[in-house]
């Protein structure tokens, strides 16, 4: 199973009320009470917008890339990019998805997708500790005259062309989405005649692996509950 | 040695082995080879309802009466979808149902074969999970898979969708099968740390508030809950979902919050400095305009769904885990704090609470028409059949009476569609309820509007033997709906009138006469002083349901009132009547 979807896009949270209309605005009227002092101070700056990128790991069953988009949609958030492919085992996949959410909404993204029975795993990555890459495959017109120029490029980005036509070639690339963007705008004045990129995948850095834990493991057989 | 069985075989083994005791379901061509094996079960009661809708509350009212898991099944297409209302007022209301399906055959699933719906793509969002069962190996744990789901943590429904070839199949079966759910682990035990921190604050606290909520009484803690608001003395409300949990008798029980709560209620969570809430949820209806709501409290958020903590309120302490267990180890943490001498004095805020109490009890004022009261129909009824009573109602004005004129004394005697507000609920959960507590009374509240949407189950009530009783609170409006034209669109009643072209004394349709049509008893009541007489003729039937028609006028209106939308502070206890606060009033 490989699939890979960037932008899916979905509505924003509408709060419904059983029955909604014009209600009265009458003005405030009563004091507010005095602030308890149980309460902890609010934090000073509110939650902002961020790209957050998860590691998800899910078992390989039917519709779990259907769960995991609806959802998304169905909470009001976000997906910038979503890849999802096999791991080294067997019966588990691998999500990355990138959303951009506040951090408050993203609590309750991890939590939500936590509830699905099908997720055994989430971690959110780091983009200064993990290594995070997108695949662009773009097609430039390229005929004889600036076939050399183009190539250049194709070699300063450290990309490669994969197939030459007589007035085109195709570049595969592989880097950071800002990278990628920079090729793209560079390739530009060329002529681009088609391009896709892939959702991007994330590894954390270091020696520490997110499959080896323990949850992964089947749970120890429990008999069924009436 | 594992014996091989048909899937349809292996199906209905492990309902009886899982422990199911009723089905509520009907027949079509995809689960059609289901339908042999159970017409030889003993163990397994199947109740043929007249919807699938009937079906699904059915299930949900035998949950949510008894506990135990609700079983509802139907047909591929049409009866999946007809299925859908009542998996997502499970869904919203955490009720434990296994919603079985038939589907067309392996081979045309994707073709638009007749009667063929995606029904797992279709509840997807509505269900805890689901299952589309692939091997006829699979159906014995799926089906322990899908009990187990629905029971454990946080409660819900789970749809199991078995195409028919697999029922015709044969494979081996084995029970108890060995559970696959890797990704499932519920966390029951709250955490120490938070417990104790909780505690401090609940011994601190000036103004404490138990908000107490639906997973109490999905957790079965009510006696433990009884223990922790004797042992502090804090006020305690419970919500729509939890009326029952705490006895409505008890002196610390304020009543309900929320958009029609009591008013000492609302108040009190309001001007509290600590809401302890145990299993709920801080839904829009019962905070109001959430940025105004108890602006001076703490929050302890004791849930069992780690996603419900902090969802809308931040929470101050959050406690993730079973409410029973949460609540055992707070009544032990408080104890321990106190045995110091930590304990905060409630003289004072229960002298401001009771002061809202007594000044703003819930009541009714007779309708200057010399129409029948509603309330007083339902209070009635509440005092007449008796605490033991289980009362399930539908969803409008007659809902929010029942829950406020009824005295509830013991747990998982209320049940109503809270969270979807699902009109037609009553009588088919009624009915589930009825079956799952043969012995209890079991009233069903119905609004004139609702009863028109299932009251076909009662054709099922009457051939089945189910005598449930049923209320029909009859102003020949969608009453709730014309509350609102009446106090925010200048008394415009557009489209909320039942009996809009009838002459006067016809009645379309005349509940007497298609309750007896449908082999029921039916009575109708249109006078204050017959409404005991007509009760009691009621409750004196038990072999056959009863329908009465309670005549009652058209403008009676719930309050208080919290206008959606706006501040908890802005509660209306009667038309046209704010709360007047004293300036010392915290």
């Amino acid at each position: 199973m490989s699939v890979s979807t960037t932008s899916t896009a979905s509505g924003s949270r509408a709060p419904g009320a059983l029955l909604g209309g014009p209600v009265p605005g009458p003005p405030p009227r009563s004091t507010p009470p005095a602030p308890s002092p149980l309460v902890r101070p609010a934090p000073p700056a509110a939650s902002r917008t961020t790209r957050h990128t998860l590691s998800v790991l899910v078992e390989d069953k039917p519709g779990v890339l259907a769960r995991v988009a609806a959802l998304f949609s169905r909470r009001g958030f976000n997906i910038e990019s979503l890849a999802v492919g096999p791991t080294e085992h067997p019966a588990v996949s691998r999500m990355t998805i990138v959303v951009a959410v506040e951090d408050l909404p993203l609590e309750q993204v991890t939590k939500q997708l936590n509830k699905l029975i099908n997720v055994l795993k989430i971690v959110e990555l780091d983009p200064d500790a993990s290594v995070q890459r997108e695949l662009l495959l773009i097609k430039v017109k390229a005929d004889q005259a600036v076939r050399s120029h183009v190539l250049e490029t194709v070699q300063l980005f450290r990309a490669k062309v994969v197939d030459v036509a007589a007035d085109a070639v195709t570049v595969e690339a592989t880097g950071t989405r800002e990278k990628l963007a920079a090729l793209v705008r560079v390739l530009e004045p060329y002529g681009i005649r088609e391009m896709v990129q892939s959702g991007m995948v994330a590894l954390s850095r270091g020696s520490r692996s997110m499959t080896g834990a323990e949850r992964l493991r089947p749970a120890a057989p429990r008999p069924a509950d009436s | 040695m594992p014996e091989t069985l048909t899937g349809a075989q292996a199906l209905v083994r492990s309902l009886e082995s899982v422990g199911a005791e009723v089905v509520f379901g009907i027949p079509g061509g995809a689960i059609l080879p289901a339908y042999d094996p159970l017409f030889d079960s003993t163990a397994l009661r199947h109740i043929l309802v007249r919807h699938e809708q009937g079906g699904g509350h059915a299930a949900e009212g035998y949950a949510q009466a008894t506990g135990r898991v609700g079983v509802c099944m139907a047909t591929s297409g049409p009866g999946a979808t007809n299925l859908v209302t009542p998996i997502a007022d499970a869904y919203m209301d955490s009720v434990p149902i296994v919603a079985i399906t038939g589907q067309v055959p392996s081979a045309s699933i994707g073709t638009d074969a007749f009667q063929e719906a995606d029904i797992v793509g279709i509840t997807m969002p509505i269900t805890k999970h689901n299952f589309l069962v692939q091997s006829v190996d699979d159906i014995a744990r799926t089906i322990a898979e899908a009990f187990h789901l629905a029971g454990t943590g946080r409660p819900g429904p789970v749809l199991v969708d078995i195409p028919k070839d697999i029922l015709q199949a044969h494979g081996a079966f084995a029970w108890p099968p060995v559970l696959d759910l890797p990704g499932y682990h519920p966390n029951t035990r709250p955490h120490a740390k938070q417990v104790r921190e909780a505690a401090r604050l609940i011994a601190s606290a000036q103004r404490p508030v138990l908000y107490v909520g639906g997973g109490v009484l999905k957790a079965r803690a009510a006696a433990e809950l009884r223990v922790l608001a004797e042992l502090t003395g804090i006020p305690v409300v419970t919500t729509l979902m939890a009326r029952g949990a705490f006895p409505d008798s008890h002196p610390q029980h304020l009543g309900m919050p929320g958009m029609h709560g009591t008013v000492s209620a609302v108040t009190a969570l309001q001007k509290s400095d600590l809401l302890i809430c145990l299993g709920a949820r801080f839904d829009d209806r019962v905070t109001g305009k959430l940025s105004s709501f108890a602006p001076g409290a703490a929050v302890i958020h004791a849930d069992i769904d780690p996603a419900e903590i902090g969802k809308n309120r931040t929470a101050d302490v959050p406690i993730v885990g079973d409410c029973r267990e949460t609540i055992a180890d707070l009544v032990q943490a408080v104890q321990e704090l106190y045995a110091d001498g930590v304990r905060a004095d409630l003289t004072g805020w229960w002298k401001q609470v009771d002061s809202w109490r007594e000044t703003y009890p819930l009541g009714f004022e007779e309708p200057p028409d010399g129409s029948l009261a509603p309330q007083h129909v339902i209070r009635r009824i509440g005092e007449i059949s008796g605490p033991e009573t289980v009362v399930a109602s539908g969803v409008g004005q007659h809902q929010m009476w029942a829950s406020q004129f009824i005295s509830y004394e013991h747990p998982y005697t209320w049940l109503n569609s809270g969270g979807a507000g699902t009109m037609g609920y009553a009588v088919p959960a009624a009915m589930g309820a009825k079956v799952g507590r043969p012995d209890a009374t079991v009233w069903a509240i119905d609004g004139d509007g609702c009863f028109q949407m299932t009251n076909q189950e009662l054709t099922t009530c009457a051939i089945e033997g189910i005598p449930i009783k049923v209320a029909v609170i009859n102003n020949g409006n969608l009453g709730m709906v014309r509350q609102w034209q009446t106090l925010f669109y200048e008394g415009r009643y557009s489209q909320t009138n039942l009996q809009s072209r009838t002459q006067k004394a016809q009645r379309i349709p005349d509940f007497v006469k298609l309750a007896e049509a449908m082999g029921c008893v039916g009575l109708r009541c249109e006078k204050a002083e017959d409404v005991d007489a007509t009760i009691e003729a009621a409750m004196a039937v038990d072999d056959l349901p009863v329908v009465v028609d309670f005549i009652v006028g058209q403008d009676a209106m719930v309050w208080p009132m919290v206008p959606a939308g706006t501040s908890n502070d802005e509660i209306l206890a009667a038309r046209d009547t704010r709360p007047v606060w004293g300036e010392d009033d915290v």
